[in-house]
């Protein structure tokens, strides 16, 4: 049973020159509840513009997008959705930002601090929860992010190369933490990367996107069990699986460039 | 010396003193030493006498009062009108589209010549000043703080509608605090601004403030009345300069995070 269909959205930009340009074409993605699909493909296949037409916060030329059987007409609460930028609001500590979708909920002030503080915990910022932005390096400052998303209990979660920012220690802890929040909390999660590990390592159903235009060239499950190790990295399995994708991926960028 | 290289502290405020001393050095060797007329520049040692008698003798103290009470009045009331209709034009296009170019043209508009028409409207009283004032800084502010407003980060923006804001909650949960400091900046600098106008309002028409005395010292040829007079204009502004300072870096300490 899919929780978010997405049926013939397609997306084309004016260009100045008053023409235009297809940067997404006709695309079908159905998400099954508990779904952790991870989209790659090469800069400017559409992949972003894709999850942030799920989001509502861009507007497919064609096509719909449902959840739970509900067009999606721009943005809400029950997609969560994590940048890649930064975007904690620096003016509000991390309990604050935390805070900021249960407020607007009206919850009263004690519950949002009690859900806040659970969610302080679970993405391990405990001592830091009075600290503003600016004072946190980008893995906390992404920890409080998913945090914040998460806190809304939405139905979905949208991630824009979230740890894209990262350095790569950073982003490989931060891996192994947000696949250990999926496999305790079981959402359903769409994850936009162009990191080939990161995509297998934690996705249930990998998507390639094409060059520009892009379209979903392959859907593939990923078969390694849950809960995982990092140490399923080195294994035969996962580095044949990131073989394939690679060729994959790699036949896409090669087609982006000689386009440019 | 390096380009862009910090100096420390006590470093950048013993060059800051020492060129207080050194304008004060040339200018009682210009005037002591005989090289410029008693009659077009007093000494410094006179000047700071006959501002002494001006405070304890002709109840300077209460002009300066007045001029304080003018610059803030007129300043409050332009801040009060601008603050809401600014952060309007930078929410709303609408509004910005509406008002926006009438702005723009009054911002132009020198708020000194509005000073003989002013007179004639309401005579050489204290509407006349508030006025003046108001003229003066309430295009700016407006201006201003639309642009903040309106240049608040996108990602910002998208992040709180994702967490499920109203827009009517974005506007006071998310532009008004992110453009805050800066709005605080404007009011500072504009502030300063106000200062000008006041004096040229009191020099045209007026019966008290520092301006007046001024005026009033020209005919008597006391130039170190005058330089007294100006000398406490510059004095109350950096007052003033640093007050707003102080106040912003407490309001906002997480916009001054960065900054260091």
């Amino acid at each position: 049973m899919s929780i978010l269909s997405i049926r013939g959205v397609s997306r084309e930009f004016s260009t100045q020159s008053g023409g235009k340009t297809l940067a997404l074409q006709a695309t079908n993605l159905e998400v099954a509840e508990n779904d952790f699909i991870t989209i790659l493909g090469p800069s400017g296949c559409g992949k972003s513009t894709l999850l942030r037409i799920v989001a509502g916060l861009d507007r497919q030329t064609t096509g719909e997008v449902l959840l739970d059987d509900k067009v999606i007409d721009g943005p809400g609460a029950d997609r969560g959705m994590v940048f890649q930028s930064y975007t904690l609001f620096p003016w509000l500590t991390v309990l604050e930002n935390i805070c900021f979708g249960l407020r607007e909920r009206g919850l009263p002030r004690d519950q949002q601090i009690e859900i806040a503080q659970s969610f302080v915990k679970k993405v391990g910022l405990v001592g830091f929860e009075n600290h503003f932005p600016k004072q946190l390096s980008g893995g906390m400052q992404q920890r409080t992010a998913l945090a914040r998303a998460l806190a809304n209990n939405p139905r979905m979660l949208l991630m824009d190369e979230p740890f894209g920012a990262l350095d790569h220690q950073t982003r490989e802890l931060m891996q192994e933490h947000l696949l250990g929040i999926w496999e305790a909390e079981r959402k359903t999660i769409l994850f936009v990367t162009h990191d080939i590990d990161e995509a297998v390592f934690m996705g249930s159903r990998v998507v390639v996107m094409s060059a520009r235009p892009g379209r979903i060239k392959l859907d593939r499950e990923i078969p390694f069990a849950h809960p995982r190790h990092y140490s399923i990295k080195t294994t035969a399995d996962f580095a044949a699986l990131k073989g394939e994708l690679t060729e994959q991926v790699r036949a896409e960028v090669i087609a982006s460039q000689a386009l440019a | 010396m390096k380009p862009l290289t910090p100096i420390s502290t006590p470093k950048r405020i013993a060059l800051g003193v020492s060129f207080f001393v050194l304008f004060f050095a040339v200018w009682a060797v210009a005037t002591f030493g005989g090289f410029v007329s008693r009659t077009f520049l007093a000494d410094p040692i006179t000047m700071v006498k006959s501002g002494y008698t001006l405070i304890t003798e002709m109840g300077f103290l209460k002009d300066i009062g007045m001029t304080v009470w003018r610059v803030v009045g007129g300043f409050l009331i332009a801040a009060a009108i601008a603050l809401p209709l600014g952060v309007a034009m930078g929410a709303y296009k609408p509004i910005e589209a509406f008002f926006e170019p009438f702005v723009s043209f009054s911002r132009y508009l020198p708020a000194s010549a509005f000073i003989p028409l002013l007179i004639l409207w309401v005579g050489i009283g204290e509407e006349q000043k508030l006025a003046v004032i108001f003229i003066g800084s309430f295009f700016q502010l407006v201006l201003m703080i639309a642009v903040v407003v309106g240049n608040t980060r996108r990602d910002l923006v998208e992040a709180a509608y994702t967490l499920g804001a109203s827009d009517a909650s974005l506007v006071k949960r998310v532009l008004i605090p992110s453009a805050a400091p800066e709005i605080a900046e404007i009011l500072r600098m504009v502030l300063g601004w106000a200062w000008t106008y006041v004096i040229v309002a009191e020099l045209i028409g007026a019966s008290s403030g520092i301006g007046y005395m001024i005026t009033n010292s020209q005919a008597l040829l006391a130039t170190d009345q005058i330089i007294f007079g100006i000398i406490v204009i510059g004095v109350i502004g950096l007052v003033s300069d640093l007050l707003f300072k102080f106040a912003n870096q407490r309001f906002f300490p997480w916009a001054a995070l960065g900054k260091a």
